[in-house]
C-alpha cells in the first residue's frame, strides 16, 4: 500500500471498493451482481410466459370451436420441416448450454466455437422457417394478405396434401372459412417466436465480437449465462408451438 | 390550523443545502438524459406525468364542460366520444399507473431498502424513455384527430366499427405496458436482492411492501395487455382476427384477457397509494403503524385476489351465472384486505400524538374517499345491484373516488411528505394545507353527485342526457373547477419553494425511513456508506436514543 491510498480517508475507500473492472458500482459484490441479475432474467422470462400465455389461450379456444378446420389447416404444415427445425433448436439449446460450460471454465476457443455454432443454428432454423412461410404464401395461406380457402373447399385441388391426408373431406364453406383463423394464429404465434430468435440472433452477433475480445473468459459469465436462459426459454416455447401447430391430428 | 407541529427544521441563518448531491453532481441536459441515478430517473418521471396529468385534466374540464347542459352543444358527440376516451387513455397509462411507482417508488425503494440504485439502472433508465415514446404516440393521436372507442378497446368496436386512430393508441399503450414492465421487474429484484445488512423482510417500510406486491401485478398482467393489443391491431389492419364475430372470433376472449390485466391495473394504481398512506399516518401519529404483519401480508392479499375477479367487469356481457356468483364472491373477498388496512391506519391513528400538516390532510381525504370508493365497489360486485347500476355514472363516481380520491390524493400526500427530501427545501405549509382542504371539498363536489345520478340511472359515456338530471351536473361541474383550483395550486407553490423554500434539513418530519436519516437532496449513491439496519421499522425509540446520542457526541 502506498501513502496515498491510505491519505485518501475512510469515507471515499468505503465508497469505492477494490472491485473486478465488470462490477458495477451500486453492487457490493460481485456475487450480489450476478444473483440480480440471474433473477432479473428470470422475472423477465416469466412477463414473456404472460405473455405468450394470452395467444395459447386464445389458440386453445379457437381449436375447441373450430377443431375441423383446425385439422384440415394443420395438415398444410409440412412435419418434415417442423421436425427438422425442433431438432435444429434442440441441438443450439445444447451449444449454448457448453458455450456457458466454457465460459465458467474460461475456454475463450471453445466459448467462441459453441457461440458460432448457436448463432449458426439459430439461422439455420429461420432458413428452414422462412422456406415454410413462403409455401403459404404460394398457396394463398397468408390470411388478410394472400388468402384463399380453396384447399379445404375441395382438397383434391391441393393434389400433393391430399396423397398424405386422403381421409380428409372438403369442409363446408363457414368452416372452411375458419382455416384463415388458424393461420391468423400460426403467424402470430410463429412470427412471435420467430421475432425473439432475431433477437437473440442479434444479441449472440453482439456477444461473439465480445467473446473475441475476451469478455465473458475472465470470470464474468453473468451475460453469457443470462443469454443462455433467453435461449432456453426461446426453445421451450418452440417445443409448444410444434406439436400445437403441426400435430393436431397426430396426439 | 393547529398549533401543534412536528416540524424540525435546522436553524435557516446558518443552513445549506449540501453543496455535493444527486442534482449538483453533474450539470447539462446530457447528464440528465444518460443518467443511471434513480433519483434522477424519478425526477424525470415526474416531470412527465406531471405534463400528462395536465393534458388528461384538461379534457376532464372538457367533459364537465359539455356536460353542463342537456343538449350537445360544446362540441359533437363524436368529438365528445374522443375527449372522453383520451381522457381514461392519458389518466390510466400515462399517469396513474406511472405515478407512485415510478416518481415516489422510483425515488424511495433504493434508499428505503439501504441500497446505492435500483438493481438494473439502465433498465430504468429504458422504462422513462419507453414511457416518452409511447407519450409522444398518444399526442400524436390526438393531434391526428384521436381515438374514440373508450380505454377499454371493446371489440368488435375498436377492430371493425370506427375509423379513428385505433392502431397508434393500441401500439402507444404496448409501449407503455413495457415501460412499466421493466419498472415493476426493477422494483421486484431490487427488494430481492439489494436490502442492506439487517434489513429484514419484515423491517421493510410499508411502502416498499406495497409496491412489491404492485409490481408482482405490473409484471404478470402487463404481459397480457400488451399480446392483447397486438392482436386488436393485427385483426384491425388484416381484417382477420381471434376478436370479431363476422370472422368467427369471440368478443367475450378480448374481454377476459384485457381485465385480466386491467382489473389488476386498478391495484396497480392503488397500491402504492396505500404505501404513502402507511408512512405518513405513521409518522404523522408518532406511532409504529398497527398490525404491521397484517398490513404488508394484506398488499400481497390484494395482489392475490386481484389476478383473480376480472370478470366482474363483465357481468353483464354474457358470462354464465356459476362465473358470475363464483366472481362475484372473488370480489368481495378483495374488500377484507382493503378493510384491514383501513382500520389498521385507525388503529394507528388511536391514541397516537396527530399533527395536521399537509401530507396528513391528504392522508384523511384519501381514508374517508377511498373508504367511500370501496364499499361502492361491494356494491358492484354484487350481481343483482351491478345490473342497475353498471354503465350508468354510480362506475364513473365509484373508479374516481377510488382513483382521484385514493390515488391522486395519496400521490399528493406522498409529493408533499418527501418533498423536502427530494429538493432539499420545505413547500409552504399554510397554502399547501388550504390546496388540501379546496382538494378535498372540490373532489367530493364533483363525485359525489354522480353516485345520485347513477342511481337515478343516467348512463355514463353521452354527451347529452336528459333535463331533469342538470342540477346535479351543474354541481358537479362547479366542483369540477373547485378541483381545478385544487391541483393547480400545489404547481405553483412547489415551484416557488424550489428556491424560496427554506431549506429542510435531513429529517424535518422526525420520521425514522433510512431515507431520512442520509442528507437532503441525497448524495447520487444515497449514503456515503452503507446503512446497517438495527432496528425495527417505525421505531420512534430509536430515532430518539440516535438523537441523543448525536447532541452527545457532538456537545
Amino acid at each position: 500500500m502506498s501513502d496515498s491510498s491510505v491519505t485518501a480517508g475512510g469515507a471515499v475507500a468505503d465508497a469505492h471498493h477494490e472491485h473486478p473492472p465488470y462490477q458495477r458500482h451500486h453492487f457490493e459484490s460481485v456475487d450480489q451482481q450476478f444473483d440480480a441479475t440471474n433473477f432479473a432474467m428470470w422475472l423477465f422470462l416469466l412477463t414473456e410466459i404472460m405473455f405468450f400465455g394470452g395467444l395459447f389461450t386464445a389458440y386453445l379456444i379457437m381449436r375447441n370451436w373450430y377443431y375441423p378446420a383446425f385439422v384440415e389447416a394443420s395438415h398444410q404444415l409440412n412435419i418434415g420441416w417442423g421436425t427438422a427445425n425442433t431438432g435444429v433448436l434442440i441441438v443450439s439449446s445444447f451449444t449454448m448450454a457448453m458455450g456457458v460450460w466454457s465460459a465458467e471454465m474460461r475456454k475463450k476457443g471453445l466459448l467462441i466455437l459453441f457461440l458460432s455454432l448457436t448463432f449458426i443454428l439459430g439461422l439455420a432454423f429461420l432458413g428452414i422457417k422462412s422456406i415454410e412461410y413462403s409455401e403459404k404464401w404460394e398457396k394463398h395461406h397468408v390470411p388478410g394478405l394472400n388468402w384463399s380457402d380453396a384447399s379445404f373447399l375441395n382438397p383434391a385441388s391441393d393434389p400433393e396434401v391430399h396423397k398424405l391426408y386422403p381421409q380428409d373431406k372438403p369442409l363446408a364453406p363457414d368452416m372452411a372459412s375458419k382455416t384463415e383463423m388458424y393461420f391468423f394464429l400460426y403467424f402470430a404465434m410463429t412470427g412471435m417466436h420467430a421475432l425473439h430468435m432475431i433477437i437473440g440472433i442479434s444479441i449472440l452477433g453482439f456477444m461473439l465480437v465480445r467473446a473475441r475480445a475476451g469478455a465473458y473468459t475472465t470470470g464474468h459469465v453473468t451475460y453469457v449465462e443470462n443469454f443462455g436462459l433467453y435461449w432456453h426459454f426461446v426453445d421451450i416455447v418452440w417445443i409448444f408451438l410444434f406439436p400445437l401447430l403441426y400435430l393436431i391430428s397426430r396426439y | 390550523m393547529s398549533a401543534a407541529t412536528i416540524i424540525n427544521l435546522p436553524d435557516q441563518s446558518t443552513a445549506r443545502i449540501p453543496k455535493m448531491n444527486f442534482l449538483t453532481k453533474e450539470n447539462g441536459l446530457l447528464s440528465w438524459l444518460l443518467t443511471g441515478d434513480h433519483k434522477r430517473i424519478a425526477t424525470l418521471y415526474l416531470i412527465s406525468i406531471t405534463f400528462f396529468f395536465f393534458i388528461g385534466g384538461a379534457l376532464a374540464g372538457l367533459i364537465r364542460l359539455e356536460l353542463l347542459t342537456p343538449q350537445t352543444d360544446l362540441m359533437a358527440a363524436d368529438t365528445y366520444n374522443k375527449v372522453f376516451t383520451m381522457h381514461g387513455v392519458i389518466m390510466v397509462f400515462f399517469f396513474l399507473v406511472p405515478s407512485v411507482p415510478a416518481t415516489i417508488g422510483n425515488f424511495l425503494i433504493p434508499m428505503m431498502v439501504g441500497a446505492r440504485d435500483l438493481a438494473l439502472p439502465k433498465v430504468n433508465l429504458l422504462s422513462w424513455y419507453l414511457y416518452v415514446i409511447a407519450g409522444c404516440m398518444a399526442i400524436y393521436t390526438m393531434a391526428a384527430g384521436g381515438v374514440d372507442t373508450g380505454w377499454t378497446f371493446t371489440t368488435p368496436l375498436s377492430t371493425h366499427y370506427l375509423n379513428t386512430h385505433v392502431i397508434s393508441t393500441g401500439l402507444a399503450i404496448f409501449v407503455a405496458g413495457f415501460s412499466s414492465i421493466f419498472t415493476g421487474l426493477n422494483f421486484i429484484v431490487t427488494i430481492h436482492k439489494m436490502r442492506c445488512p439487517g434489513m429484514t423482510w419484515f423491517r421493510l417500510p410499508l411502502f416498499v411492501w406495497s409496491n412489491y406486491a404492485a409490481s408482482i401485478l405490473m409484471v404478470l398482467g402487463t404481459p397480457v395487455l400488451a399480446i392483447t393489443l397486438v392482436l386488436v391491431v393485427l385483426e384491425r389492419s388484416l381484417h382477420i382476427g381471434v376478436f370479431d364475430p363476422a370472422y368467427g372470433g369471440d368478443p367475450i376472449l378480448f374481454q377476459h384477457l384485457f381485465w385480466f390485466y386491467s382489473h389488476p391495473a386498478v391495484y396497480i394504481m392503488i397500491l402504492p397509494g396505500m404505501g404513502v398512506i402507511s408512512e405518513v399516518v405513521s409518522t404523522f401519529s408518532r406511532k409504529r403503524v398497527f398490525g404491521y404483519t397484517a398490513v404488508a401480508f394484506s398488499s400481497v392479499a390484494i395482489a392475490v385476489f386481484g389476478f383473480f375477479v376480472w370478470a366482474h367487469h363483465m357481468f353483464i356481457m354474457g358470462i354464465s351465472n356459476y362465473a358470475a356468483l363464483v366472481f362475484s364472491l372473488l370480489t368481495m373477498l378483495v374488500a377484507v384486505p382493503s378493510a384491514i388496512k383501513i382500520f389498521n391506519w385507525a388503529f394507528t391513528l388511536y391514541k397516537g400524538s396527530i399533527t395536521f400538516e399537509t401530507p396528513m390532510l391528504y392522508a384523511f381525504g384519501f381514508m374517508g374517499l377511498f373508504t367511500i370508493g370501496g364499499m361502492t365497489g361491494v356494491f358492484l360486485g354484487a350481481t343483482g345491484t351491478d345490473i342497475h347500476l353498471t354503465e350508468t355514472y354510480f362506475i364513473v363516481a365509484h373508479f374516481h373516488f377510488v382513483m382521484v380520491g385514493g390515488m391522486l390524493m395519496a400521490f399528493l400526500s406522498g409529493i408533499h411528505f418527501w418533498w423536502p427530501k427530494w429538493t432539499g427545501r420545505m413547500y409552504p405549509e399554510k397554502i399547501s394545507q388550504l390546496a388540501a382542504i379546496v382538494t378535498f371539498i372540490g373532489f367530493n363536489f364533483t363525485f359525489f353527485p354522480q353516485f345520485i345520478l347513477g342511481t337515478l340511472g343516467m348512463p355514463r359515456r353521452y354527451a347529452a342526457y336528459p333535463p331533469e338530471f342538470q342540477a346535479l351536473n351543474v354541481f358537479s361541474t362547479a366542483g369540477a373547477t373547485i378541483l381545478g383550483v385544487g391541483y393547480l395550486l400545489p404547481i405553483l407553490y412547489l415551484t416557488w419553494s424550489l428556491k424560496y423554500g427554506e431549506i429542510a434539513g435531513n429529517n424535518p418530519w422526525q420520521a425514522t425511513g433510512l431515507e431520512w436519516q442520509t442528507q437532503s437532496p441525497p448524495l447520487t449513491e444515497n449514503f456515503p456508506v452503507i446503512p446497517i439496519m438495527d432496528h425495527e421499522a417505525y421505531d420512534y425509540d430509536w430515532l430518539e436514543k440516535q438523537e441523543q446520542k448525536e447532541v452527545a457526541s457532538v456537545g
